[in-house]
Formats: structure tokens, sequence, C-alpha cells
């Protein structure tokens, strides 16, 4: 009986111990993400809601297969796309709220800010929305993972193939910001790379509404194709009026950042056709149908590649933690970085030393509306562009992370 | 041919293309100087009021069928009974206050009208066919004309003139301005004023709401499509003085052939090229080329 009971106190004692050491590998016993996105303005179709209910799932799915030992919770704040509120908001969370990463960051500026603060607090950054190459580059640092896309791939991949397809001369609209700039410049690169030509450029406002005046001198210019470098509403209303002045199909659009809810708002009409790179589709495969379907049942569209991207860093950065039982920053990174990527949105995918999230993308076409046989059906795959080519390769980075 | 390096069919183009965006601007700032002139409200729910203009043209058309042209005169109906509805249960409690009230209640109003629609309808726009008499284009020669843009202009143009001869020419735009001079005078010889300033809103707010008509086939009918015309609207109405109606309209068109022309000659300075003038205008004049000191 004694020693029954020996035994038990025994146990009892190892029990508490080792669940009060448990207990001290997760700050405030709770892992905490947040969400910082747009969830007002030009982003907010792209990212925003979707962005948070896509985080939701991913911490929803993994706590029902995982069944982890330590407690999730999310809290999202929109940044209105402007770095202050985002700098503030992150602060605020990593300092008062104990929150473990901030997550989405669309734009590039709110992005480089919030990196900033995370690396000053050790705490984690994981970027889908933005774009920009300057995150993994001369802005990188060791506690931030940029997720989903960026410029670099997205040139890489749309300007590559329609140079090769004949499309030897370029005029560039440019939104009038670091990510415009950004992206005609990677663009550039890999037009001259491949025998073609840049004719000219004109740099819109940001944001802009009219483009008839941008779009004549495009034409003027008489390049065979005219590269939209911007986004969102822009993207949408310089394919309009291209169509409206008769500049299409005579001369050819590349939009250089596009997004599904871009093609869904505009319709097949004016964008059939135009080729776009994407890092996730949702009518790729059964994996990808099979995720997207529940996304579209809570919120009523088919995910962008930024939404797919979020609940896959999120599941991932949560395997890490629990891999190496505990929240903290280092070890969780390291983890994350030790792990390859295997989900519906990548196989085999790897962060690298810069934080770049290596993986499969995807150049696409647009289909012709008599094509597309049901809602959402909107585009073709054209080529798998492999993770190793896919992105801007380790020996050209500036990143001083990397060692060469 | 070439003028300061620009080939002369390239300039030609361009002023036409300013010209069509100098009806949008004519049109808007035309409603505002309106309502800024009788009531004294800065009506900062004009944006939005514009947005709703192509928002219900749209609605009408994917969900009821009705056509670009019912909508043309239904929709500034509806919206201008809308802005009736607000004159009367709360810009009305206004009016002796001082003009920041007015324009905190109008802002706040944009804010929410625009807050419902992005909610209902997200962000990335609908897309609004060009009506199909209006469809293509003609060659000009030195330019492709989509004849929906053309159309634009003969509408707008018809609506502003038509807008300042009754205002100017017509018994009851002499009861307006009379009213706008000495309203108690005007009420004592017989005159419903508070009538004739709640349809005053009403016709400045169906104006919004017609230009956003005349916008959905153009641009993306989007929730923010207003809230990025208005700052510069506004910038028109300072430059051709506050509720000056012939200032308004001339001013608009104005303003848009010279945006139109630094597209050409630099671009990057289009969205600032309007505030430029208004510095300017404002050092000069100080209440605007065509008011009053």
């Amino acid at each position: 009986m004694t020693h029954k009971k020996l035994l038990t106190v025994a146990c009892a004692a190892a029990f508490v111990t080792l669940s009060a050491g448990v207990q001290a590998q997760y700050s405030g016993n709770v892992v905490k993400i947040g969400v910082l996105t747009d969830l007002s303005g030009t982003y907010s179709d792209l990212a925003g809601s979707g962005a948070v209910v896509a985080t939701q799932m991913a911490i929803d799915d993994f706590i029902a297969k995982e069944k982890p030992a330590f407690k999730i919770e999310m809290v999202s704040s929109d940044h209105q796309n402007k770095a202050d509120i985002a700098a503030n908001k992150a602060r605020e969370w990593f300092e008062r709220e104990g929150v473990d990463t901030a997550t989405e960051l669309v734009t590039t500026s709110t992005a480089l800010a919030v990196m900033k603060i995370a690396k000053e607090k050790d705490r984690i950054a994981l970027i889908n929305g933005a774009a920009s190459t300057p995150i993994t580059n001369e802005q990188c640092n060791d506690v931030s993972v940029h997720y989903t896309y960026d410029t670099y791939a997205l040139s890489n991949g749309t300007a590559k193939a329609v140079t090769q397809q004949g499309g030897k001369t370029w005029f560039f609209l440019t939104a009038d910001y670091a990510f415009g700039h950004a992206l005609e410049k990677d663009a550039t690169a890999v037009i001259t790379a491949n025998g073609g030509k840049v004719l000219g450029s004109v740099a819109h406002p940001f944001p802009g509404s009219d483009f008839s005046s941008f779009l004549l001198q495009a034409q003027a210019s008489g390049a065979q194709v005219i590269g939209l470098a911007n986004a969102g509403a822009d993207t949408t209303n310089a394919i309009k009026q291209a169509a409206e002045f008769g500049i299409t199909p005579k001369q050819s659009l590349a939009g250089l950042l596009m997004f599904i809810t871009d093609i869904h708002s505009l319709g097949l009409k004016p964008t059939q056709g135009m080729y776009l790179t994407t890092g996730f589709y949702w009518d790729r495969n059964d994996e990808t149908r099979a995720w997207s379907k529940r996304f579209f049942d809570k919120q009523k569209r088919m995910p962008t590649m930024v939404q797919a991207g979020q609940y896959s860093s999120i599941y991932h950065y949560l395997q890490a933690v629990k891999a190496a039982g505990t929240d903290d920053t280092g070890k969780v990174m390291a983890a994350m970085k030790k792990t390859p990527i295997n989900d519906f949105f990548a196989k085999n995918g790897v962060i690298r030393a810069d934080g770049r999230m290596v993986h499969d993308m995807y150049l696409v076409q647009v289909k012709k509306p008599a094509d597309s046989k049901y809602p959402w059906d909107y585009y073709t795959i054209r080529q798998t562009i492999p993770a190793d080519q896919a992105f801007q390769p380790l020996s050209q980075s500036r990143c001083p992370l990397v060692k060469k | 041919m070439e003028i300061f390096g620009i080939p002369s069919a390239l300039l030609g183009s361009q002023l036409l293309i300013g010209l069509i965006n100098g009806s949008f601007y004519a049109i808007l700032s035309l409603g505002l100087a309106i309502i800024f002139g009788l009531l004294n409200i800065i009506n900062f729910a004009h944006g939005a009021q514009y947005m709703m203009g192509a928002f219900i043209a749209w609605l009408a058309l994917t969900k009821f069928g009705i056509n670009y042209w019912v909508a043309l005169i239904a929709t500034p109906i509806i919206v201008g009974a809308f802005g009736v509805f607000l004159e009367r249960t709360m810009l009305r409690k206004l009016y002796k206050l001082d003009h920041l009230y007015g324009l905190l209640l109008t802002f706040g109003i944009a804010l929410i009208i625009e807050g419902i629609f992005r909610d209902q309808f997200g962000i990335s726009g609908q897309s609004y066919d060009v009506p199909e008499l209006l469809a293509g284009g003609v060659s000009l020669g030195f330019m492709f004309l989509p004849i929906y843009r053309g159309w634009i202009i003969v509408a707008a143009l018809t609506v502003c003139f038509g807008t300042w001869f009754m205002i100017e020419k017509t018994k009851l735009g002499a009861y307006l301005r009379a009213g706008t001079e000495n309203p108690q005078m005007v009420q004592a010889l017989g005159i419903n004023v508070p009538l004739l300033i709640t349809f005053t809103y009403g016709y400045g707010v169906a104006l919004a709401a017609f230009a956003g008509v005349l916008a959905a086939p153009v641009f993306q009918v989007n929730p923010l499509m207003g809230s990025h015309l208005i700052i510069v609207v506004f910038a028109v109405v300072v430059i051709g003085g506050m509720g000056s109606i012939m200032g308004s309209i001339v001013t608009g068109l104005g303003l848009g052939l010279i945006e139109g022309l630094t597209k050409v000659f630099y671009p990057e300075a289009s969205s600032v090229i309007v505030f430029v003038i208004m510095v300017i205008v404002l050092l000069v004049r100080p209440a605007g080329l065509f008011g009053r000191t």
C-alpha cells in the first residue's frame, strides 16, 4: 500500500514537473498568430478577410489533425496598406499581447516595416501578400519568411514566356511606386536576356483610374506587348480601357501581377488569352480542388495564391512549433527551414537562408469564354516552372545572410 | 509633324482624352458648386454618391436586366431621392452651424456608404459593358475614338449647360439665386425656401449619380471609385470659385485638358498638376477664377 502510494506521489510529482516544464516552453502558454492585412483597401479581395479565414482554417485543421499540447489563438487587424499603422500594431502585438508571429503583410512597405520590428523583438514575420524582392535581398533577416511569390518569379514566368513566344518589343505601364519600378526592372532584365527589347515606359500615378492617355502612348510606341507593371484596380482598369480603345488584340497585354480575383472581376472577354504567373490555381488537381472548395464554402470566392499560401505557411509554422516543442523564435525558424513543405500548395517547398520559400510556380493562360465550363474555370496551366528555376538563384542574392 | 517633340497625332488624342476626363470633372464639380452655393454645405459624400450611381446602374443591369438608357434616367432619380432623404433627416439640422459640421457629417456618410458597398461587393470591382448602340469606335485620323467616349462629352456638356441655363435663365433659377442671396426675404415673398433647398441638394446628388452611370462602362465599378476622384473635383471647385456655376463647368473642362497634356509631357506629375494650379490660383485670386470677392 505504502509502496503503491509512494509510486503515485512520485508519478504525480514527475507529471507536475514535466507539464510545468512543457508549459514553460510556450510563452504565455499559448501560440498566438497575428494576421496583419489590408481589410478595407485595394488589396482586401486578394488578401484581406480571405487571409483571416485561411489562417483560421489552418489553425482548426492543425488542432484536429495534430492534437497539439499547446493552445493556439489568432488576432487580426487592418493595416490599411500603411507602413506606420502596420509597425505600431506589430509593436503592440509583440510587446503587450504576446503575439508570436505577425503574418500576411500585403504591400511591400508594411512587410518591410514589420520585418524590422520582428527582428528587434525576436518574433517571426511570415510574409504572403507583399511581392518585392528586397524582402529577401537587401532587407532580409533571419526571422522572416517570404512564402508565396515575388516580383522576380512573376517576371521570370510571364515576361519570359511572352518574349519567347515572339513578343519581342515591350512598352511598360508602371505604377509609380517601389513595387511598380521593381517589377519593371525585374521584367526588363528577363526580356533583354531572352532577346527582346523594351521600347519605353510610362510611370502612372498610383492609384489611377483613367489609363487611356498612357495606353495611347503605349500604342504610339508600336510595341508588340504592353507590360502592366501594376496591380489591383490599376491593372483591371488598364485592361478594360485597352479593349475599349481597340489596342487589344492588335497589341497584346501582359499583366505582370494578376490574381484570380482580378480575372473574376473583369470577366473572360477582355482577359482571354493573357498569360500570367501564379503560385496557386484552385483547379490544378484533386488536392487543390478539395481545399479550395472548403475555402469557397466559407468565403464565397475561390482562393487567391496569397490566401492559399497563407494557409500553407501557418500550417507549416504550427508544425515547426510542435516539432521544436517551443515557440522560441530561433528554434522554430530552424525547424521551419529544416523541414520541407508538402501540402496542396507546395511540393518539396524549401525555406532558404535568405527567407525565400521556393516552390513550383505556374504559367497559366486565361481561357476563352467558350472554354470556361463552370464558375471560376478561368485558367489553362501552360507550364509548371520548377522551384529551382522559378525564383532568384541564391548565387545572385544580395542578402547578407547567404554565405557564398 | 511634331510639337515640342511630341507627334501632333498623339497630342491631338491626348487633348481629346483630356476633354473626356474634363467632362467628368465638370459634371461633378457642377453638382458640388450648386450644393455649396445654396446650402453652404461642402458635400463630401459626392464621391460616394457618384459611386452609388455606377453601382445602381450595374445592379439594375445584372439583377433586373434594366438597360443602360433606362438606368441613365432612373439612377439619378433614385440616388437623388436618397439625397433628399439625407437633407430632410440630417443636413437640415446643420445649416446654422459652421461649414465644418456639414463637411464632417457628409464625410461620415461617405465612409458608411463606401463601407457598406465594400462589404457587399468586395473591392475588385464589377464590369459594366458598353451599351450596344454606342459600342465600337471611329477612326479620326489621329486616333481611334471609342464612340462611347464621344457620347460622354455630348451627354456631360448637354447636362452641364442645361443646368446652367436653368439656374441663370429661368424663373426657378431666379428663385434659387435669390434664395442664396437672401433666404429671409425670399421666404417673406411667399416662396417655400426649405423645399427649394431640398430640391437643390437632391439635384446636385442626382448630377453625381448621372456622372456615375456615365462612368460605369469606362471604369471598373468599384466601391472606392468616387473617393479617388473627389479630391481632384474639390480642387476644381476651389479653382473655379466656390459656388460659381459657369466657373465649375469651364474649370472642369480646362483642367481635364491641362491634366491630359501633363500625362504626355511629364506623366509623374499628372496627379499633382491640378493642386499646383490650385495653389497658384489661390495665391493670385483667393476667391477662385470665377468667384466674387
